[in-house]
């Protein structure tokens, strides 16, 4: 780095800056909206001068929608704590399910296996609706319909192959003869498993749960299809702000922010544990 | 009594066959070095003893019990990993811990065993470092101390100084027998350097293809190897290998080398006129100043305890010549060799087979 020039590193550093800009200009547009009325978002043209009010946060706190017309209720904080649910129980179980799957297809090579792990990503590649429709008749008639349980269930197609295969990259980087090393010295391989292939894999683990859980926060369309008011994610109730007698910008904005600060922590927070090192010096070096 | 048996070890990996039928067994307190080029199967042979690797057929039989369907982790080995295979989470301490974690052992047990293997092995002061903060080195000694740790009754060692400087491995190879003795283990020692295999085998075990193709005492491999190719991996300076079509007279099986009459002791029935190739280990020969035959010096390189010449003879076949480091190599460049024909090593060019004396003629003559 000694030998790069000034103007070389100040032409680098203009060129991260506009990178920057680029990707998060749309959501510094959208913490301006929240914190404008809808009047001042509506202004043509736009202007970046305005009183800045906080009044579409207390108005999601509060519950209540004051439109010029009219005034209603929404539920903006169920529906946030029905995300942290869905996605966190639906991470959870595609852990407890996908990290030993992950190490089975890693080490236990056995007859079909790869048949069965690309059968398991190709859930992935089917239109959601395709699934949806006759699962929404299932699930009304076995009792699953609007329930939390049936639709974690459903994110597992999304939680679940993303997991598999991630973990599953990790688990086989990991030097075979380190585990065997470990069954020698006289460990069972669930201890094994516990004590060495975890450990080396937990980066890749962490970073595989993280993914998950922001797709699982994202998705829209299960929930929309399958859950009723009481059950919806953010996603969906943010369409309550869509309203007849308009839609309500500055709100849906302040919404917005709310959902995603809670992955933005949390990316913010596993992204020490992602930079971790691997396995350097495991083997030789 | 043998401690560790192996009868007829088979195993193949998608059609290719890495072990062919593998027989072998190791006293109890025993060194057996398996010696091969890469690929011969050293590596899968010994994981298979250590349980790491089933056989597709043949058994492992360990202290009287069959081991063959046994898990690794009762086994009762320790194994040194050729490329360490150290736990990178785990200091150093655990890391050679983790061979006792597993036993009913109080931690100030735990502490006392691997305090002292790590003085014998000289890592007492890095035990605290992640794998990553040690040298090569100490990375091959804590890998060693783990497997010697729990004091295993068989103990499997995968080339472990194959990833060590030059250096370390020179003081390694002085060693390790000492402390292989010491520990009454019985050993299986991997490795494909020559050197080391002569330093510790009692017995070696010569590998290739999935196949023992010679065993036998580090003096036997090296003074009757089975065919050329061993002749050539024993051996620094490698052995010269020359055509020769021997004849046969009333003073017995001889062929001519550049004039000179060699003779090969003992009887050989059928070999007078077939193609063979003659060994002749560089040490075998010398510069003379009558008789012998004409060469001509074409460089000369000095080690410290020896001196190789590289000669050509007159109709151009390359030999090498090694000496002591006291000799000197004549002045000039046409020079006389002669060759002690005791030493000479008759191959079969054929199939690269030793050829065998019917009557060993050479013991005859050593006795009269």
């Amino acid at each position: 780095m000694d030998h790069t020039s000034l103007l070389e590193r100040w032409l680098r550093r203009f060129a991260l800056a506009l990178i920057v800009t680029f990707f998060m200009f749309p959501i510094f547009w959208i913490v301006l909206m929240s914190l404008q009325t809808n009047e001042t978002i509506l202004r043509s043209p736009p202007s970046m001068a305005f009183v800045p009010t906080f009044d579409n946060y207390l108005a999601i706190l509060a519950g209540r929608l004051d439109s010029n017309v009219a005034s209603m209720g929404i539920d903006f904080l169920n529906n946030l704590m029905n995300s942290i649910i869905l996605s966190v129980s639906s991470v959870a179980v595609a852990l407890c399910l996908g990290v030993p799957a992950a190490y089975a297809f890693a080490r236990h090579k056995f007859r079909g296996s790869e048949d069965i792990a690309f059968t398991l990503l190709s859930f992935r590649f089917a239109p959601p609706l395709l699934v949806l429709l006759p699962l929404t008749l299932y699930f009304q008639q076995i009792g699953l319909a609007d329930t939390y349980l049936g639709l974690v269930w459903v994110y597992q197609l999304i939680c679940l192959p993303l997991i598999l295969w991630i973990v599953r990259g990790y688990f086989e980087d990991i030097s075979p003869d380190i585990e065997y090393a470990y069954r020698i010295a006289g460990h069972s391989w669930f201890a094994t498993f516990r004590k060495i292939a975890l450990p080396l894999a937990g980066p890749g683990i962490a970073a595989a749960g993280l993914l998950a859980f922001i797709f699982a926060w994202n998705n829209f369309i299960f929930a929309l299809v399958l859950a009723s008011a009481d059950k919806q994610p953010v996603t969906v109730g943010a369409l309550a702000f869509v309203t007849a007698s308009g839609i309500q910008y500055g709100q849906i904005a302040a919404a917005v922010v709310l959902s995603i600060a809670p992955t933005l922590a949390l990316a913010l927070w596993a992204q020490r544990y992602l930079v971790e090192g691997l396995s350097l010096g495991a083997v030789k070096g | 009594m043998s401690y560790l048996d192996l009868s007829n070890i088979r195993k193949s990996f998608e059609n290719e066959t890495v072990l062919d039928g593998i027989s072998l067994s190791v006293p109890e307190g025993g060194t057996l070095v398996l010696f091969g080029k890469s690929g011969a199967g050293k590596t899968v042979l010994l994981r298979t003893i250590a349980g790491a690797i089933d056989p597709d057929a043949g058994s492992v039989t360990i202290g009287g019990q069959d081991m063959t369907t046994v898990p690794p982790e009762h086994r009762g080995i320790g194994m040194a990993f050729q490329n360490f295979a150290l736990f990178p989470h785990m200091s150093a301490f655990d890391n050679i811990a983790s061979s006792l974690t597993s036993r009913r052992m109080s931690a100030s047990e735990i502490k006392r065993k691997v305090q002292d293997v790590a003085e014998l092995l000289k890592i007492d002061h890095v035990l605290t470092h992640t794998p990553k903060a040690l040298s090569n080195g100490q990375k091959q000694r804590t890998a060693l101390a783990r497997a010697l740790v729990s004091e295993p009754k068989v103990l499997l060692l995968d080339d472990p100084l194959r990833n060590v400087d030059a250096k370390l491995r020179f003081e390694m190879r002085l060693e390790l027998p000492c402390l292989l003795a010491d520990r009454g283990a019985t050993v299986v020692y991997v490795t494909q350097d020559y050197k080391e295999a002569m330093a510790l085998g009692e017995r070696i075990a010569v590998l290739d293809q999935g196949n023992i193709v010679q065993i036998g005492s580090p003096e036997d491999i090296y003074k009757r190897p089975a065919n050329t190719e061993i002749a050539q991996l024993f051996g620094d300076p490698t052995v010269n290998l020359l055509d020769v079509v021997p004849q046969e007279d009333e003073r017995g099986l001889h062929a001519f080398l550049s004039d000179q009459r060699v003779d090969f002791h003992g009887d050989f029935p059928g070999v007078a006129g077939r193609d063979c190739i003659v060994g002749l280990r560089p040490e075998a020969l010398s510069f003379t100043q009558n008789g012998g035959f004409p060469v001509t010096i074409e460089a000369v390189t000095p080690f410290n305890e020896k001196t190789v010449t590289l000669v050509t003879t007159l109709r151009g076949r390359e030999i090498l010549v090694s000496q002591p480091a006291q000799s000197t190599v004549p002045e000039g460049p046409e020079q006389n060799i002669t060759i002690s024909a005791q030493d000479a090593i008759l191959f079969d060019r054929q199939t690269g087979k030793r050829l065998e004396p019917v009557t060993t003629g050479e013991r005859v003559e050593e006795a009269a």
